[in-house]
């Protein structure tokens, strides 16, 4: 046999490719039934485990429920754990990138790992796209054609609970966080709200990270007697703040935060949780019917409810779907891709979700009070918030 | 707080407004004092076994933290059965102090001969298997104790602040297990043979002591006190990954302040960082992350030793 197996399927594959552009409906071709590869970069192991395995659950399901195929294309994810350590992102992105040649990179929890991943992907020109990490910087002064978030941008997070907060009455606030970037960053989006509104911020404390001794954080919001205090705490830390804050001013000085400060730590925080209100894009009990099929889906397949992350981790799927489906599955069309996808509006179980020109969500701000053990929806705060783009010359 | 209205902004009330701010301002110092000791003592109870184990042994533990964490999560699965952290400590105690042995038994006890080097790689091999173990068993979420529910209340200090009553008693049980240890190193035959390990372990082998033995009880010892520290601190601290790590540190800035193998420097360590934390966040805040080691480095300009070493 003259024709070997490699000139074969190289031929195959190009006579095909040719009539897949000239024909957009055929079956696709042979090179396209080859699974997709989607690289995941999301931890799977520290304090961020719980998130990366939301995230992972949802888009699989996702999957899953589209019959295992996305336009006719078998799916393959590549996970790598990555350990919420900045340190070892390059290398982990550039093996998922040129090591897995991977179609394309989802990826990560980690602000600090999502900025690294991100310079990768940026320059290699891969679709790129963020299931959570808030960085400011992705979506602003480094954003580019192929990188997608679908969760929030920390400023925009915070920017959102400034008018909540207003409208409650509270004119003079007290900020605290920890010293990082997430933390500043919430603290800036919300401080530029808050003050146009005509509110002030008389003092923001910072304490350095991840430290949860916050006694004297206490004590000096105990001292400055504001009306109501605003933090940016998550995880273990945010569980032992509310407790610590609940025994200290027990209920006179009203509590508030993007929604990160409850998330997962509902049923913990016991009644000291009671009455702390939270700002976030997706309440458990959001009443569409998005939310609705996306809850029973997932409890159905996991037996528990699902979370923000998982919300996060589904429209990242919704989101590559959409894409996918404008270029027939062939994801070497990177640019007709991105396109797509810049321009995709997806019913989320979150409510309308769209992307503003730096490829940030555009979507809904909802008032949450945590109340035994849930975080029960008090209304829309902002109707379809944007992020400024400052830095993004993306048009 | 006239002062502090809108029509002033960028104001500073730290200096500008002296009448009203002096009496909240000192009772910020009053009540800052009240948290650095409280903390202080906390850190003493973790950061004791740490320089018992270190001074006596000669072991660098570096998976000590991961007792301290171990203690938080015990606490955590015991005190739902037993109704009450306090009994969780009394069962946790003896369990972690047999824990102790049994880690001395497997590993520890083949290190005493080694360099510092292996004694590292070891302990330090433990600490990513207890994290392991710990995400296996209790999973990544973080988890909340229960504070006894007779000591759910709080002491009103100021018209706004509280303090948990839990936090007082929390505070009351360290020194008392503190002046327990003092006691014991001092006035007990097993105290006489402790200091004298510590000052010449092959002179106390020559006179017929089993050091085997005592380095056993020394270092399930040092396990039951961090594991002691993460069960009463836990219904305040909580249970969630890597609790250990930060206890594991700030107890080597205390050992290296008070002194390798010195309970009293450990004691007054402790102290000297709690309040310097607390201090420092509040009065400079810009420094607070690198006070307690500011405080490490004066300690050692001036007397490397530590402050009750011996040179």
């Amino acid at each position: 046999m003259d024709l070997n197996r490699r000139t074969f399927v190289s031929l195959g594959g190009s006579a095909a490719g040719a009539l897949a552009l000239g024909v957009p409906f055929i079956r696709p071709s042979y090179a396209q039934s080859s699974p997709l590869k989607l690289g995941v970069l999301l931890p799977y192991s520290g304090t961020y485990a719980p998130l990366g395995e939301a995230i992972t659950r949802a888009m699989e399901l996702y999957v899953k429920q589209q019959g295992g195929k996305l336009v006719g294309r078998e799916i393959t994810f590549i996970k790598i754990d990555d350990e919420s350590a900045p340190p070892k992102a390059t290398e982990l992105t550039t093996k998922l990138v040129q090591g897995e040649k991977s179609d394309v990179i989802i990826g990560t929890v980690h602000s600090g790992v999502a900025m690294a991943m991100v310079k990768i992907t940026k320059e290699d020109g891969v679709p790129t796209i963020i299931p959570n990490a808030g960085a400011d910087q992705i979506t602003r002064g480094m954003c580019a054609e192929n990188i997608f978030r679908t969760s929030f941008s920390n400023g925009q997070a915070g920017f959102a609970v400034g008018p909540a907060m207003l409208k409650a009455g509270h004119k003079k606030v007290v900020t605290a966080t920890w010293k990082y970037a997430a933390g500043e960053e919430s603290v800036a989006g919300f401080k530029r709200s808050f003050t146009k509104g005509g509110g002030e911020v008389i003092k923001s404390i910072t304490i350095p990270f991840p430290d949860v001794e916050f006694q004297s954080v206490l004590a000096e919001i105990g001292s400055l007697k504001p009306d109501a205090v605003y933090v940016f705490w998550a995880g273990g830390g945010a569980l032992k703040f509310i407790k610590d804050y609940a025994a200290a001013f027990s209920g006179k000085i009203p509590l508030w935060g993007p929604s990160f400060l409850t998330d997962g730590v509902e049923q913990a925080a016991g009644t000291a949780g009671n009455g702390v209100k939270t700002v976030g894009h997706y309440v458990e009990s959001l009443d569409n019917p998005e939310n609705k099929d996306f809850t029973k889906l997932f409890i159905d397949a996991y037996k528990l409810p699902p979370d923000v992350y998982a919300v996060q981790g589904w429209d990242t799927m919704q989101l590559l779907d959409i894409g996918l489906k404008a270029v027939g599955g062939d994801v070497s069309k990177r640019a007709q891709l991105n396109a797509a996808m810049a321009k995709a509006t997806i019913a989320s179980p979150r409510g309308p979700l769209r992307f503003s020109s730096s490829h940030n969500p555009i979507q809904n701000f909802y008032l949450r009070e945590l109340r035994g053990g849930v975080n029960n929806y008090l209304g829309i705060v902002e109707k379809e918030l944007s992020d400024d783009t400052t830095g993004c010359k993306l048009a | 707080m006239f002062a502090l209205g809108p029509g002033c902004p960028g104001f500073n009330p730290g200096f500008a407004a002296p009448g009203m701010w002096t009496l909240s301002h000192m009772d910020l110092v009053l009540i800052q004092i009240l948290n650095g000791l409280q903390y202080g003592l906390l850190i003493f109870l973790a950061a004791s076994g740490l320089t018992l184990v270190f001074g006596i042994l000669g072991i660098i533990n570096l998976s000590h933290g991961s007792f301290y964490m171990l203690g938080a999560y015990a606490a955590l699965t015991l005190t739902e059965p037993l109704g009450d952290v306090f009994r969780a400590l009394a069962v946790g105690i003896p369990l972690a102090f047999l824990f102790g042995l049994a880690i001395e038994w497997l590993f520890i006890r083949h290190l005493y001969k080694r360099d510092h080097l292996q004694q590292v790689l070891l302990t330090f091999a433990m600490i990513l298997i207890f994290n392991e173990l710990q995400q296996t068993i209790w999973g990544s979420h973080p988890h909340s104790i229960p504070t006894p529910v007779y000591l759910t209340s709080t002491i009103r200090l100021t018209e706004t602040l509280s303090y948990p009553v839990y936090r007082l008693v929390l505070t009351a049980i360290c020194l008392a297990l503190a002046l327990a240890m003092v006691f014991v190193i001092q006035k007990t035959r097993v105290g006489r043979l402790i200091r004298a390990a510590e000052s010449n372990r092959e002179m106390v082998e020559a006179l017929g002591f089993d050091s085997q033995l005592l380095f056993r009880f020394v270092f399930a010892t040092g396990v039951a006190l961090a594991a002691a520290a993460g069960i009463i601190a836990a219904p305040v601290e909580s249970a969630y990954p890597g609790i250990g790590d930060k206890v594991l540190i700030i107890s080597f800035v205390v050992v290296v302040i008070g002194g390798i193998g010195s309970i009293r420097g450990a004691f007054v360590g402790a102290l000297l960082i709690g309040l310097a934390d607390a201090m420092g966040k509040v009065f400079l805040p810009s420094f607070a992350s690198v006070m307690i080691y500011g405080v490490m480095a004066l300690v050692l300009v001036l007397r490397p030793a530590g402050l009750f070493g011996r040179a």
